[in-house]
């Protein structure tokens, strides 16, 4: 049975009982009568268990999707925390302003793009999505609300941000947009071949605003570690600011498990490499598909079939970044199963706010296949340890098999965020790295 | 929120035949397009998404509801999003006794009326409401007295100005009592009697009424239903309502396959309907 429930790689899958809250009011109250524990959910984009909860009480928010202020003047907007970024987009876009930081859907929202910390192409100039949370309001399920910034409460500001929803139900929240005069992106693809190139590519664009690498992980040889590089910047020539039409678009069924494998990923990826037939490709390109590639197709995750999908993503610091890359990059190759989206990025120096948050300065991998119990679990054992020895970590809002002592070694600030949490929220992640009672100390 | 005392002065007459415009309100739309729009039960979950497209094209709007915190959230929202008037009255309109008053104030802060929504609506517990008449009495006040009393002044004052749509939410469980649900369902059956004849006597006066007859609608209304998540998108259930009132379409189905839905359920024969779980 499909549970009521899903997280993005529809793994693992839980039933829970859900509680939508349609108004900042609804929150604690909701909780009347609930006895198990409870957390705030958004659109289901985080991969693993972070937006799951077993036999527990989901709190949807995207109901509470209401605009509350926006100043046209400084971009400063204010929302319910259940709207989405494409909701904001709608409405900020034609307004000439763009998010500050965008992940690659549009589909999640305000509050859990907070929760997650989320990051984005834009990373080593603009830090996190937390950098530009001006202030929001967290109610306690005892009912106490509190304003959060850096001057109010900034403990709990800090505790929030990237606190996966465990410390209170975000019920608005203040970000900073950015001024754009057009929808357009200055783009530029360029082919590398190996890490060397992918770095030089980097640091060429340092002061490219929007920079990330589609890499090639199932070819070997002369071909390891080809990949596009991809830049730009907003284009700084006035044009329309018309907000996007609604996708049409519906991945329409679940294909069988076996549809993707390494021979068919294999052949995709070298069409993908040589769809730029030239080594360097420029062009003006509409926004939507420099971001949001895939959000073309709505569901578009049934194509990796019932069983789902399993996420990966570290960061390395710079002491082992190139090394752990490689190693890393070799383990999967070696392993023989296959990975669409591999990305490779740069992290910045920007430091969030956050508590908890994910980025440190180093290099970025994000990876994804398809689920096969022994086969892809086990390379991901293998390469959460080797993310640990190469003194990286890995990414909670993708993740679904991260063990509690790595987790623990990982993110060593986690027993602050146990003292800032709320006692009735707790999460099928939070069970899994922390424990069931972890959160009462 | 508290009322001017002399706001009410200027309070209309409820005669319902033909009076000459005596007063100094325009009748006819706002020269700029924006339009006066008064929404009653504001908040809503298909009221809220209509006004969110009215705000966007910059109308005036005024909103009545039971909550005033909710109404706050919905008024900030609408105003963000453009509308270029938006002022809120919380209150019980189970209490038919406030009805001129609060209508005659919502008229004088728009100055004027061009669009009336009529949203309220509680779908009550059907299986206590078989049992209970203060549960049955309840979903009959909410969805049947209470419209009546509203539509009773409002049509009144739009018929002496020939000016203005009535637009009321219905809803396509009023076509055919059914057992699973037949006391909302003849609240919905009397309310689409009252409007259809109402239509039928002040539609010669200039004023477009409309029955708009939604199908089952996700929203916090129809929230953990079996099937759910199959209903309508309120959104495009908002989209369509807005071009529909903009016409003044007597009588709306949305989506509109529900009304070839109900023209096959309501000529299905009573001895066959009876023993059918719908």
């Amino acid at each position: 049975m499909k549970p009521p429930f899903e997280s993005w790689g529809r793994y693992p899958s839980y039933d829970a009982t859900l509680k939508p809250l349609h108004w900042q009011g609804d929150f604690p109250a909701v909780l009347e009568g609930a006895h198990s524990g409870a957390l705030a959910v958004g659109m289901g984009r985080s991969y693993g268990d972070v937006c799951l909860l077993n036999e527990g009480t989901l709190l949807p928010t995207t109901s509470m999707n209401r605009l509350l202020g926006f100043d046209a003047e400084t971009g400063l907007l204010t929302a319910e925390a259940g709207i989405t970024l494409a909701q904001i987009l709608d409405f900020a876009v034609p307004r000439g302003y763009f998010l500050p930081v965008t992940p690659g859907t549009k589909y999640v929202t305000l509050g859990g793009a907070i929760a997650n910390d989320i990051h984005g192409k834009n990373h080593h100039l603009a830090g996190t999505f937390g950098n530009h949370v001006t202030q929001f309001e967290l109610v306690r399920s005892d009912g106490e609300q509190m304003h959060c910034s850096r001057t109010d409460n900034p403990d709990y500001y800090a505790a929030t941000i990237g606190g996966l929803g465990l410390t209170g139900v975000i019920t608005w929240a203040q970000l900073r947009l950015k001024p754009i005069v057009s929808r357009r992106i200055d783009f530029q693809g360029i082919q590398f071949h190996g890490i060397d190139e992918f770095l030089s590519l980097t640091q060429q664009a340092a002061h490219i605003e929007y920079t990330v690498s589609w890499i090639d992980v199932t070819s070997t040889g002369k071909n390891f570690m080809r990949g596009v590089f991809m830049q730009g910047d907003h284009s700084q020539v006035p044009a329309a600011l018309k907000p996007s039409p609604k996708p049409k678009l519906v991945f329409p069924f679940e294909l069988p498990g076996f549809a993707l494998n390494r021979y068919t990923v294999g052949a995709f990826n070298t069409l993908y490499f040589h769809k730029q037939m030239k080594q360097r490709v420029s062009a003006l390109q509409d926004y939507e598909p420099f971001f949001y590639p895939l959000d073309i197709a709505q569901h578009w995750n049934r194509m990796y079939g019932k069983r789902g999908l399993l996420q990966f993503q570290y960061v390395i610091p710079w002491e082992h970044a190139r090394e752990g890359t490689i190693a890393c990059l070799q383990e999967v190759a070696k392993s023989g199963l296959a990975s669409f989206l591999a990305v490779l990025k740069v992290f910045g120096e920007v430091e969030s706010p956050g508590l908890m948050s994910f980025p440190k300065p180093g290099i970025t991998l994000a990876l994804d296949f398809p689920i096969k119990p022994e086969k892809s679990f086990a390379l991901f054992d293998r390469l959460a340890s080797m993310t640990q020895e190469f003194g990286g970590r890995l990414y909670p809002a993708k993740d679904a098999r991260m063990t509690a002592p790595q987790f623990q070694a990982f993110y060593p600030q986690w027993e602050k965020l146990a003292r800032y949490k709320d006692p009735a929220l707790t999460s099928g992640f939070w069970e899994r790295v922390v424990g069931a009672d972890g959160g009462a100390r | 929120m508290s009322f001017d005392p002399k706001l009410q002065k200027s309070e209309p007459q409820l005669a319902l035949r033909y009076v000459p415009e005596s007063e100094g309100e325009a009748a006819s739309s706002q020269p700029d397009g924006q339009r006066r729009i008064l929404v009653l039960g504001a908040t809503s979950g298909i009221a809220e998404a209509t006004c969110r497209l009215w705000a966007a094209r910059g109308d005036k709007l005024f909103l009545v509801g039971r909550s005033a915190d909710k109404l706050n959230a919905v008024a900030a929202d609408l105003s963000v999003r453009g509308a270029s008037f938006v002022d809120t009255t919380a209150v019980d309109l189970d209490d038919c006794s406030r009805h001129a008053e609060v209508l005659s104030h919502a008229v004088n802060a728009l100055g004027g009326l061009d669009v009336v929504f009529i949203a309220l609506g509680v779908l009550g517990d059907a299986t206590e409401a078989e049992h209970s008449f203060a549960e049955a009495q309840k979903i009959l006040q909410t969805n049947f007295v209470s419209v009546v009393s509203l539509l009773t002044w409002l049509a009144g004052y739009c018929a002496q100005r020939h000016h203005g749509t009535l637009a009321v939410l219905s809803s396509v469980a009023g076509d055919r009592g059914r057992k699973s649900n037949y006391v909302y369902g003849s609240s919905k059956a009397g309310l689409s009697a009252y409007v259809d004849g109402l239509r039928n006597r002040i539609d010669r006066e200039g004023v477009s009424v409309m029955t708009i007859k939604p199908g089952p609608v996700q929203t916090a209304m129809t929230e953990g239903m079996k099937g759910s998540s199959k209903f309508a998108d309120v959104e495009t259930v908002a989209a369509t309502l807005v071009r529909a009132i903009d016409k003044g379409t007597d009588v709306v189905y949305v989506p509109g396959i529900w009304r070839i839905i109900m023209g096959v359920i309501t000529h299905i024969p009573e001895f066959v309907f009876k023993n059918l779980n719908l």
